[in-house]
């Protein structure tokens, strides 16, 4: 499985977020996208899952599943949790699994590695900002699917629960999963590809946290290429 | 559990909840109709002529009132993301949401109806009448509903715009509603008529409702 991107723009409310994104990731491989607040970070994960409409380039999915839309083999784990407060955690969980998945999915097993089965029966009205993110956590567990795109992951969790994510996507990755995921931090595994997101068009300078921050999609460090031009694909995926 | 059956099950548990809408609306139809009453004096002859109107429009009001939250508030937590990305068709998920609200805001009504009818002067045939007609008109109120929740999902305290945007086009709804159940006591039409008229609008709200729904949230989610 290779998901590959050529060229993506941006564009909302009139105003261009980010332009001429390239990278390709394959199975087993973890992509950081990086960039400074506004930068298009979310913009992009959204855009990967449909969810923002590609202003501009290609966006393709290599041996997928070709009846299926990117966004319906991936799973968003954004800023929100996606959790109804009146519902207990154990019927969220199993809402999801129920409408995401397409058979019927244990959910005792992903409650007990995120560390909520105590918890089951609490509404998740009462549920911290932590244990939320947890609970959206275990969505990821227990329906199985090959993409997962991480709006930054690690927000709100404590140490344990960082190191048990890691693992989860150090899992995924070892099942042939494909990982996106946007974060200022570090993930605490190797990001495989990292694609940076400036704030104009022009290539970026790269150590950035001062003015001449501009830039496409080019990689700072000696992370392996993602500008690189990749083989046009074919077919399958999403045209704009 | 299937994907539209477990929307089904969530969105009447949220529903009948702490927080959730469903008692709202039938507490506020029982409110408005008993204040007519009230108003109006004691005049039976008066009140059994305006009764189903009264009736029928604090239904309509009734049904628009938690209408706002229905994609709203799974706008607000990210729900809506990952239903749009989910592998049931957005359509018949509006459908299936449509569904669950009218059980637990339009078919509490029709329950409730025969209740106030007794405050209004109403007799056994046109009581009949007025359940018949509620039970097959509210779901067009919440389906054609669907339309405005769905317009007006991105914009915070949209309430009274989905109001605007909804109540002209149930005026059909509310005049074959009302001619139907005004037929059996006092009008000059057979019931008939206007009561097949309002099933045939039901019919064509539940299939124009959905889809329109659908594609008014695919084109703000962008």
């Amino acid at each position: 499985m290779r998901l590959t991107a050529s060229n993506l723009a941006c564009r909302r409310g009139g105003r261009e977020v980010f332009a001429g994104v390239s990278f390709s990731v394959a199975s087993g491989e973890l992509l950081a996208i990086r960039g400074r607040n506004g930068a298009g970070k979310s913009s992009l994960l959204r855009m990967v899952v449909g969810l923002v409409r590609v202003a501009d380039g290609q966006l393709a999915l290599e041996a997928g599943d070709p009846e299926l839309a990117i966004g319906e083999q991936a799973h968003y784990l954004g800023h929100q949790d996606a959790l109804k407060p009146s519902l207990s955690v154990r019927e969220n969980l199993q809402f999801w699994a129920d409408f995401l998945g397409t058979g019927a999915a244990a959910i005792g097993e992903p409650l007990a590695r995120v560390g909520l089965e105590t918890l089951a029966d609490l509404p998740a009205a009462y549920l911290s900002a932590g244990q939320r993110r947890r609970l959206s956590i275990a969505r990821l567990l227990v329906v199985t699917r090959p993409i997962w795109l991480l709006d930054e992951p690690l927000s709100a969790l404590d140490a344990v629960a960082q190191q048990s994510l890691t693992e989860f996507m150090r899992g995924h990755l070892a099942a042939g999963g494909v990982i996106l995921a946007a974060t200022h931090g570090a993930l605490g595994l190797p990001a495989a590809r990292e694609v940076w997101l400036g704030q104009a068009s022009s290539p970026r300078v790269e150590e950035g946290w001062g003015g001449g921050s501009e830039g496409g999609a080019t990689t700072p460090a000696p992370a392996p290429r993602l500008a690189t031009p990749t083989p046009s694909p074919s077919g399958k995926g999403e045209e704009p | 559990m299937t994907a539209l059956a477990a929307m089904l099950v969530r969105d009447m548990r949220i529903a009948v909840r702490v927080g959730g809408g469903a008692l709202m609306g039938v507490l506020f139809f029982l409110v408005v109709a008993a204040m007519v009453p009230f108003a109006l004096g004691p005049d039976l002859a008066l009140l059994k002529r305006i009764g189903p109107a009264i009736l029928w429009l604090a239904a309509l009001l009734a049904s628009l009132l938690a209408l706002d939250r229905l994609f709203a508030a799974d706008q607000e937590d990210g729900s809506l993301d990952l239903i749009l990305m989910g592998r049931a068709p957005l359509e018949l998920v509006v459908a299936i949401k449509g569904v669950a609200h009218w059980l637990t805001t339009g078919l509490p009504l029709v329950v409730a109806a025969p209740l106030i009818g007794l405050f209004l002067n109403l007799d056994g045939p046109a009581e009949a009448a007025l359940v018949l007609t509620l039970l097959v008109g509210t779901p067009a109120l919440t389906f054609i509903g669907l339309i405005g929740a769905a317009i007006a999902v991105t914009l915070r305290r949209g309430g009274l715009l989905v109001a605007v945007l909804v109540l002209p086009l149930t005026v059909p709804v509310l005049i074959f509603g009302v001619a139907a159940a005004n037929a059996v006591s006092s009008g000059p039409v057979p019931f008939g008529t206007p009561f097949t008229i309002l099933c045939a609008l039901t019919l064509a709200s539940l299939v124009v409702g959905p889809f329109a729904a659908a594609a008014a949230l695919r084109q703000e989610m962008e």
